[in-house]
């Protein structure tokens, strides 16, 4: 049997660097005494979206033995890939979707790490891609599988994940070079040598340990235990409110009451607490779905993002020392930071007492004046002028409730929970899902106001979905539209296919 | 200054005879340019052929040594025109670019080239931007062969055979007095491999020589009589001439095989995939013998009837592989067997796909299903290998097309083009939808997702060109983009100078980036960087005035609220007349190359230096992606929201980000949220900096630990 080239893939994304490491691939191979042969399809793919080097090895001793060269391919071929090496978790999925990952014969290594994609990123609620699912297809894939987090490697050594790919490829295995010649590659290219040395070393190490285990970081944070004693021994007794609660949803509206006092007071925690006990007096046996679902969407509602709130959560210490993590500030570095906000009229209005916020809302001539004014305001928070403007601003915390915005907010909340007050004894997964769609209002100015429109249109169909028993997936099936698009028209298209379905329904049960 | 730096590589360029160079395909094209002394070079950029036009700027020097002229061609058009120089002289010519849209470009002056025959020797050296990785219209450049008589190669993808069918092409031509194309796919482009190089050779001729003693002969005017005279010597005398240079010098092959009732004729490109397949069926092996004949056309115009009457004599039946389509050469095949009553059944597109790319998997399924038609027995099921199928079945690949998100291109992190784009979406959000003519160049993908704009791209430059018909009438005004790279290759008469003309009353917006960018940032005649070969810095919003723009207006696209308002202006000011916007911005590829360096070593100095990122509180963000919906830049991602009591992710400014500070005007502009925040973090700094550091955090520190002693006394 004749001897067959190596084949090998890289799956990487547009300025990773596969192109260095498909260089530095050539050169081993040539130094290994083997003939080598790479492609590759940059052009327009190299702005950051997925591209594929393809390589191919032979042993130059065999092509001399037989006296000719081998004819190589340029590019991969399903069910013929001897080695895929993926530099991100999607990307090793898109090269199996390419069939080039087979059981019979490839070795997948592939980074943990996502990068998400565009349509992952732009979607209104979630629309990140499941790495679980992603890694349990590499598993059933591939013949052999390595996996661990190649990006946090490169990140720990200052280094970069084409070196990483070099070291895993190396602890893997699969090429028949030695590892001083790996390392004498990265010698020879005599850029960041020592950096990517050390990463090369330790992917090496990891992928000579790693098999195909990998389990997603659990999404969301974890809720917190709930404690016997309140930290606070004025506030024992809304503990013990909260320990009345079925122990399910504990954890979780003690978060919601912890939020409400962060936002406002213990007055306003026992305020929501009040609103909670209400709905779990409409709760069914062995369930606590309306429970939860209200919980958490009364505790978000509660701590609504007004601008007093917003200049609270920016002038904390924690905050600014988690500033400092995040752009890696070394300790004593000079650090200034810099606000984004950009208050409209209708936010200070909203921080007015109500009749004199809803003046200014309806001045037109003010109107014109303030935006002129607010417009394209910079805070530097990190100067003692600046940070006393926000500091001054979250200080406001004690008139809140004498606000516009605190009045309005109160208002859609209170009629919120009547509703699903109302529903819950008629139809109680409605009512759950009527819960849950508080998740639509969220964001700033327009956004929150499309949010708002949206959640609005939602209340208006329970009439209409009391009376069927697929009232609440039907809903569920709305907010999800309405999270769809930014227009609104998966929203009106479900609308317009829920009320056209309406009538040919009833016939059906008449 | 390019994207990527050909400047050690080049160096390979100098080896002499029987040194055996290694790299990629285009280097060596450019080494076997040199090994056959061309004279001139010239060409435009673009994918696949980006590099090739990189290796000849980094090799300006040894091109200079060797007495080579070698130009930046303003446009395709431009360098075909170049190739005038062969037509009187004894000059050796290349050019390059991308094909088809180059050629199209190209067209005027390839044809009247063509027509007019050439004395020394004219190549083009296209870039097939054909399947996967193309970013144009799939077209072929076979077509542009056939219908000016021009002669076209397609050299089997292995360094050896591309360096023999520079130099085969430039006797070819000379022998024919044609000009020849030579066509390489995306891959054999990027290809890597050794040959054995010559000694690289001086012209023999200069443009000198030309110029001291010109030489005239209106047989090569195009105008009658001579086109029609030059229309009979093409098929009387060039065509002959060619196909018998193609005989006697062997530029196809043939490769033998047992199997003789039936032969594969393929095109040179695609020889090494098919041997692939081949191998895979189990009727070739690793080194090419095959047990079927190959006839590989190494050159694909024009065909030599009589190496075809050889080949298929006696056979049974006969596989054309030929990619693209119309199957020019089946059909041709089948016109020449049947004049020569040679009975072989061709076959082609009978049994491979009529369009689209031919890769291995597709020849796979051709091949093995041509013979088990017409030769079961060339076939050996041996090692299991005939019968390795495609791992995914239909239904696993819809599960997958779920699971695996889609990755198109965008601009990159800190693209000057984003926030125009992002200003653009929100003056629509104001006025409603406009009609948006796109262009090529970085900011096609504007046409993608976030931004989702644009409703036509009617090719390079020819952005503001193709909104003309909505040019004078009321309403809304048409918005018109144009890159800076399009607009000198044409759009300032294509384009502007059409508007002036014709009276336009819309808006032609020229993106600044101040490079060729899309194709690897080349330089261009605006271009600021100083360039030792080239005369850079000439102003844009200067040349529109020069040809007649009245309305001119600039804003640095980083500046969004300007380019808000001069938006706003050119669409509802009751001025009429053609409008322009530059919109200035530097390629942030280009511009970190240029400014990461300087930083780092002002940092090492000792120099105060403040390096700006952005960030996002994920406290106060609500995890509804606006930001991402109207940037879409790469470091601006999500990551789990660390709120228990929130699920949608939150956003977040990953370490890739460059400061360009996109994200906050956005979040301004768009009123979005007040959640960005740009961290300065002020390196080596100055005493007032210290100074006023520690009464700042004295301060700001005091107040801190006052409210959280505050929200300690009420602690659930």
């Amino acid at each position: 049997m004749t001897e067959r080239p190596f084949k090998l893939t890289i799956a990487a994304l547009g300025g990773q660097g596969g192109g260095v490491l498909t260089q530095w691939l050539v050169d081993l191979a040539k130094a290994e005494d083997y003939l080598a042969q790479s492609t590759s399809v940059p052009g327009v793919a190299q702005r950051t979206g997925a591209t594929v080097y393809y390589l191919e090895f032979f042993p130059r001793a065999a092509a001399e033995r037989a006296g000719r060269e081998p004819v190589m391919a340029l590019m991969p071929v399903p069910g013929d890939v001897d080695c895929v090496i993926a530099s991100e978790l999607a990307e090793a999925g898109r090269a199996i979707q390419r069939g080039l990952v087979t059981r019979e014969r490839t070795t997948l290594i592939a980074s943990t790490h996502r990068s998400y994609a565009i349509a992952e990123k732009s979607a209104l609620g979630s629309g990140i891609a499941d790495s679980d699912a992603l890694a349990k297809l590499a598993r059933n894939s591939a013949k052999r599988l390595l996996l661990f987090d190649m990006e946090a490697t490169a990140e720990r050594n200052g280094s970069v994940i084409s070196a990483v790919l070099l070291g895993a490829l190396c602890g893997s295995g699969v090429l028949p070079f030695r590892k001083g010649a790996f390392e004498q590659v990265i010698r020879s290219s005599g850029l960041a040598v020592e950096a990517n040395l050390r990463a090369f070393e330790e992917a090496n190490q990891l992928a000579q340990r790693a098999d195909g285990s990998f389990t997603a970081a659990a999404k969301g944070a974890p809720l917190p235990p709930v404690p016997a004693t309140a930290r606070t021994p004025a506030l024992q007794g809304l503990l013990e409110r909260i320990h009345r609660l079925p122990p399910a949803v504990q954890a979780v509206v003690l978060e919601g009451a912890r939020r409400a006092i962060d936002f406002q007071d213990g007055r306003y925690a026992a305020l929501y607490l009040d609103r909670l006990e209400k709905v779990a007096a409409l709760e069914q046996a062995g369930s606590v779905a309306l429970l939860e679902a209200s919980a958490r969407g009364l505790a978000l509602w509660m701590s609504f993002e007004d601008t007093i709130r917003v200049a609270d959560l920016k002038t904390r210490g924690s905050r600014f020392t988690r500033v400092r993590e995040e752009v890696r500030a070394p300790p004593g570095q000079l650090l200034g930071i810099t606000e984004f906000m950009k208050p409209r009229v209708e936010e200070l209005a909203g921080t007015m007492p109500v009749a004199v916020g809803r003046w200014m809302l309806a001045s037109q001539r003010l109107r014109r004046l303030l935006s002129g004014a607010t417009s394209g305001r910079q805070i530097r928070t990190s100067t003692v002028s600046g940070f006393l403007l926000l500091y001054g601003l979250s200080g406001l915390r004690r008139w809140r409730r004498g606000t516009l915005r605190y009045y309005e907010e109160n208002a859609r909340i209170v009629a919120w929970l009547a509703c699903i007050g109302s529903t819950a004894a008629v139809n109680y997964p409605l009512a759950v899902e009527l819960a849950r769609a508080q998740r639509l209002v969220k964001g700033y100015g327009e956004t929150y106001e499309h949010g708002w429109r949206s959640f609005q249109l939602l209340l208006q169909q329970v009439p209409v979905l009391e009376p069927r028993s697929d009232g609440g997936a039907q809903l569920a099936l709305l907010a999800e539209a309405a999270l769809a698009d930014e227009e609104g028209l998966a929203l009106r298209g479900a609308l317009l296919a829920l009320h056209a379905a309406a009538p040919a329904r009833q016939v059906a049960t008449a | 200054m390019a994207e990527r730096s050909f400047a050690a590589e080049v160096q390979t360029l100098r080896l002499g005879a029987g040194a055996v160079f290694e790299g990629e395909g285009i280097l060596a094209v450019t080494k076997a340019l040199l090994q056959s002394g061309v004279a001139y070079v010239g060409g435009y950029q673009g994918a696949p052929i980006s590099h090739l036009m990189d290796v000849l700027a980094d090799a300006e020097g040894i091109l200079n040594e060797l007495g080579v002229h070698f130009e930046a061609s303003a446009s395709e058009a431009t360098a075909a025109a170049m190739l005038a120089a062969s037509i009187n002289y004894p000059l050796r010519g290349a050019v390059t670019w991308k094909s088809t849209v180059g050629t199209n470009v190209a067209s005027d002056a390839l044809s009247n080239l063509a027509s007019a025959g050439v004395k020394g020797g004219a190549l083009i050296v296209l870039g097939e931007d054909y399947g996967e990785g193309a970013s144009i219209m799939q077209e072929r450049t076979h077509a542009f062969a056939m219908k000016s008589q021009m002669w076209l190669l397609d050299p089997r993808p292995h360094l050896p055979s591309i360096v023999a069918a520079v130099e085969h092409g430039f006797e070819l031509s000379e022998a024919s007095n044609t000009p020849v194309m030579l066509m390489l796919r995306i891959r054999a482009c990027h290809v890597t491999g050794r040959f054995v190089a010559k000694e690289n050779r001086r012209p023999g001729f200069s443009a000198a020589d030309a110029l001291a003693a010109p030489s005239r002969d209106y047989g090569r005017i195009i105008l009658p009589p001579s086109t029609y005279e030059q229309e009979r010597e093409k098929i009387e005398t060039r065509l002959p001439a060619a196909q018998r240079f193609i005989q006697e010098r062997a530029l196809n092959e043939f490769v033998g095989g047992d199997v003789t009732e039936v032969g594969i004729v393929l095109q040179g490109g695609l020889y090494n995939n098919t041997l692939r397949a081949m191998e895979l069926l189990g009727c070739a092996d690793v080194f090419g013998a095959s047990r079927v004949p190959l006839y590989i056309l190494n050159v694909t115009y024009p065909l030599v009837s009589e190496e075809w009457v050889k080949f298929c004599a006696g056979k049974r039946a006969v596989l054309v592989i030929e990619e693209g389509q119309p199957e020019f050469i089946e059909q041709a095949a089948n016109q020449m067997l049947r004049r020569q009553d040679v009975n072989a059944r061709i076959l082609g597109k009978e049994v491979l796909p009529i369009f689209g790319e031919y890769t291995v998997d597709v020849l796979r399924t051709g091949i093995g299903a041509f013979l088990d038609q017409w030769a079961p027995q060339a076939r050996a099921v041996g090692e299991g290998q005939a019968t390795r199928k495609t791992a995914v079945s239909p239904e696993a690949a819809a599960k997958l097309a779920a699971l695996v998100p889609a990755r198109p291109s965008g601009l990159c992190t800190g693209c000057p083009e984003r926030p125009f784009f992002a200003a653009m979406k929100v003056l629509q959000k104001e006025i409603g939808p406009l009609h948006i003519s796109a262009d090529i160049g970085c900011h096609s993908f504007a046409t993608l997702p976030p931004f989702n704009m644009g409703n036509s791209i009617m090719g390079y430059g020819l952005g503001a060109a193709g909104a003309s018909a909505f040019g004078t009438d009321g309403g809304k005004r048409a918005v018109s983009i144009m890159g800076d790279g399009g607009f000198w290759h044409n759009g300032l008469t294509s384009g502007i100078g059409n508007s002036v003309f014709n009276r336009h009353d819309d808006l032609t917006v020229i993106i600044d980036n101040g490079y060729s960018a899309a194709t690897g940032g080349q330089d261009i005649l605006s271009s600021r960087a100083t360039n030792e070969h080239r005369q850079g810095n000439h102003s844009i919003a200067e040349a529109v005035r020069g040809i007649g723009i009245k309305w001119v207006r600039s804003t640095s696209t980083y500046d969004m609220r300007s380019t808000l308002r001069v938006l706003r202006e050119a669409l509802h000011t009751p001025e009429r007349g053609p409008k322009v916007i530059v919109a200035d911005g530097e390629c942030q590829l280009n511009r970190q190359r240029r400014v990461r360096p300087l930083v780092r070593k002002a940092i090492e100095q000792g120099k105060r230096v403040v390096r700006e990122r952005f960030g996002v509180d994920p406290d106060t963000c609500t995890g509804d992606h606006s930001c991402i919906r109207l940037s879409g830049c790469p470091s601006l991602t999500v990551k789990d929201n660390p709120d228990p009591l929130r699920s949608d992710p939150v956003a977040h400014v990953d370490n890739s980000c460059v400061g360009c500070g996109v994200c906050g005007e956005v979040a301004d502009a768009a009123v979005l949220c007040p959640s960005f925040y740009r961290a300065e973090l002020i390196h080596n700094p100055s005493l007032w900096d210290r100074f006023a550091g520690l009464v700042r955090s004295g301060v700001i520190g005091f107040l801190q630990r006052r409210s959280e002693r505050r929200r300690l006394r009420i602690a659930l």
